[in-house]
């Protein structure tokens, strides 16, 4: 049955919700930190996954292609890693470069914030820091519809507090 | 009566020692699931081949294994 539908949005579990503020830090030897509350303003597509995860691989090349021809009109794509050995995403980063930022969640307390569900988890984050679209798995297939709805989220302004 | 509670206590140890091995894998702690050493078939291209003359002999065929790993991908 979920090789036939469509990107699921869980509307009863987390679209709705106010992203989590989750710590995060470059996967990279820079060890710069980050916040999900820090991208205030920008549609965000956070995408958890893990170098053994082989949908994970195959949603790699959607991120790039949307990094790169969205990310001029305000959107960032953000992979967190869930490896539990640390080189192993260093390996696979290696031979499938990421053009995104891609963060590490060292004590897995973004993924409990988040109650990810599946390997990859999608979210789609509008302007506002709530989160309107979640996607548990990736099929080459529904690259389209993901990218409609970012462009969707992108069009909205949004609302001053 | 005291064989009875001895089988009981032991019924009880053997239980509580079975329990502990019940546990909830979170999906990104699958990582040594999905390697393929751990897959219910670790041989998926030999086993299709012996399935196939396995079928063209007995003239009938399916039912013969399970398929996918312990990623528990979507």
């Amino acid at each position: 049955m979920l090789a036939f539908s469509p990107i699921q949005t869980i509307l009863a579990v987390e679209a709705g919700v106010e992203v989590p503020n989750c710590a995060l830090t470059a996967i990279d030897n820079t060890q710069q930190s980050y916040g999900l509350k820090q991208f205030r303003g920008k549609v965000l597509f956070v995408d958890f996954w893990s170098s053994w995860c082989n949908p994970c691989v195959q949603s790699f090349s959607l991120l790039n292609e949307m990094n790169r021809d969205l990310k001029d009109k305000g959107l960032q794509v953000i992979g967190i890693n869930l490896d539990e050995v640390p080189e192993d995403a260093k390996a696979f980063l290696a031979k499938h470069p990421a053009s995104f930022t891609v963060v590490a969640d060292a004590n897995q307390q973004c993924a409990k914030d988040f109650d990810v569900k599946a390997m990859p988890s999608s979210y789609l984050i509008d302007r506002n820091g709530v989160i309107r679209y979640v996607h548990l798995g990736f099929r080459p297939g529904e690259a389209k519809e993901f990218r409609a709805l970012a462009e969707q989220l992108l069009a909205e302004n949004p609302v001053r507090k | 009566m005291k064989t009875t509670q001895h089988a009981l206590s032991a019924l009880i140890l053997v239980l509580c020692a079975c329990v502990q091995g019940c546990a909830n894998v979170a999906p990104w702690e699958r990582g040594n699931l999905a390697k393929p050493h751990m897959a219910l078939n670790p041989d998926p291209m030999q086993s299709a081949l012996r399935t196939h003359l396995y079928g063209s002999r007995e003239a009938s065929t399916g039912g013969g294994a399970a398929s996918g790993g312990g990623c528990g991908c979507y």
